[in-house]
């Protein structure tokens, strides 16, 4: 990860390679595994790394939450770059 | 006590076969011999058994694993059990067609040790050479896409470098650095003299890494771990004895960590008896210091009991002689002082010479005890 990721509504993100989400049966929760790091993501944050899919941008991804879950958009949409932003510099997102 | 959570990783030690010979190596002084090593066959009833138990991540270490043949099947029995797999290699050995092999067979991450920013590493690690062939070997490993994370000791001779080894670090496309400070227990207990760098060497090397921290913000992900004997309170080691980590030795002893087999008066047991979900929960060694319940005070009533879980028992033991002493790395310990003495009164004089990782150093005492297997020694890698 050579350059700082800045993400914006035309970012596209995704799990860089080396990063996983995954359901842990034994805990029965989401994790997200990096390494020698363990993120348990709030249900919040979950919804969102889910829509992390490498196809959809952030703007979109903020539509749909919004949509889904009938809520003010602007307040998704900082939510939204907050979280990102801070995973990205965290090194478990990529755009 | 409630029955332990499960383990999140299981330290996987493939064996103690390794080309380098760091004088700071985390094996035993009395390493195992090649003839003892688990079979392909057990290390993959292994690696099932610790994802059912509740593992997330499996840590393929050494020794240097890539001596061993099978690795390539050790990853995808991990991969295939859903575990995030890890290598911990020194780099010296792997080819560009065995690293892609690695990558096919499901490996998600790579750890590379170096043991300096140049070349003067090779005379750290014992091994002419060396540093050029992991640079290469960290470049195949980014041209297939693997994360790779730069894993460096620290200490007197190599602490000045620092803001070097960012250079190399953000140069070779990792994606983390970590830089630890040497444990002092096992080899590096042999060579602290050689080793331990003096107050106002660290102090200097703290504000170097402060300001590198800034400069690679949200360019690499850096983990630095604290020189325990100019510490105020100890680190949580291991994330607390028995409580997030197992250690599989090469001829299966699991272990809390990878120092435990220093401590006296603990029984292990060996994958080759029980079965680790057994083992996690029942075994002796396990038991003895997990929780806090064994705890001296000042350790008992501490408000960070349940966040350093009382530091590093091997420490305890090899500056105390009593395992279950308070972690003198704490200020609260009565030996504290000791340790803040040893490390001003060594650092102060020129340092001695390495005394090597290697079989030949052995201390004869560990050489003799184990006679039958020295014979099945096999030639070297």
């Amino acid at each position: 990860m050579a350059e700082r990721i800045t993400i914006s509504a035309e970012s596209v993100p995704r799990l860089p390679r080396g990063v996983k989400l995954r359901f842990d049966q034994q805990r029965d929760n989401w994790v997200v595994l990096a390494p020698e790091r363990l993120f348990v993501p709030d249900p919040i944050a979950l919804e969102i790394i889910k829509r992390c899919d490498g196809e959809a941008n952030v703007a979109a991804i903020v539509d749909d939450l919004a949509a889904a879950f009938q809520a003010d958009r602007a307040v998704i949409e900082r939510d939204v770059n907050a979280l990102l932003q801070d995973l990205a510099d965290k090194g478990v997102m990529t755009a | 006590m409630s029955a332990p959570e499960p383990p999140l990783a299981i330290l996987a030690e493939l064996t103690h076969r390794c080309p380098l010979q760091c004088p700071y190596c985390s094996n035993p002084v009395e390493l195992e011999r090649a003839g003892t090593e688990l079979d392909t066959e057990t290390w993959c009833r292994v690696i099932r058994e610790a994802a059912e138990l509740g593992a997330l991540q499996v840590h393929f270490s050494g020794g240097e694993p890539t001596v061993r043949k099978d690795l390539e099947q050790l990853v995808q029995a991990a991969a295939a059990a859903g575990l995030y797999t890890n290598l911990i290699t020194a780099a010296v050995l792997l080819t560009e067609q065995r690293v892609e092999a690695l990558a096919e067979a499901g490996l998600d991450h790579v750890q590379i040790s170096f043991q300096d920013s140049a070349e003067t590493g090779d005379r750290i690690g014992g091994y002419k050479g060396g540093h050029e062939k992991k640079v290469q070997t960290a470049r195949w490993v980014r041209a297939v896409d693997l994360p790779i994370t730069l894993n460096i000791v620290v200490h007197r001779q190599n602490l000045d470098h620092i803001e070097a080894m960012f250079d190399m670090a953000l140069e070779l496309d990792a994606h983390r650095v970590e830089i630890a400070h040497v444990q002092y227990y096992g080899w590096a207990y042999e060579n602290r003299a050689a080793l331990q760098p003096s107050r106002e060497q660290l102090d200097r090397s703290i504000e170097v890494m402060e300001r590198q921290i800034e400069r690679v913000k949200g360019r690499l992900v850096v983990d630095y771990v604290v020189p325990d004997y100019y510490a105020r309170r100890p680190k949580a080691c291991m994330g607390g004895w028995a409580r997030r980590f197992l250690n599989v030795t090469p001829s299966g002893t699991v272990l809390p960590c990878h120092a435990a087999e220093t401590i006296p008066g603990l029984t292990f047991d060996s994958v080759r008896e029980r079965g680790l979900r057994d083992i996690w929960l029942n075994s002796q060694a396990f038991q003895r210091f997990r929780g806090t319940d064994w705890m001296p005070e000042p350790c008992r009533s501490c408000e960070r009991r349940e966040l350093d879980w009382g530091g590093c028992r091997c420490q305890a033991f090899a500056i105390t002689g009593d395992a279950a002493a308070t972690d003198p790395a704490c200020e609260l310990s009565p030996h504290h002082q000791v340790m803040v003495d040893l490390a001003s009164a060594e650092s102060a004089k020129a340092a001695p010479d390495f005394v090597y990782r290697n079989y030949a150093n052995m201390p004869k005492q560990a050489r003799t005890a184990t006679p039958a297997v020295l014979v099945t020694e096999p030639p070297a890698e």
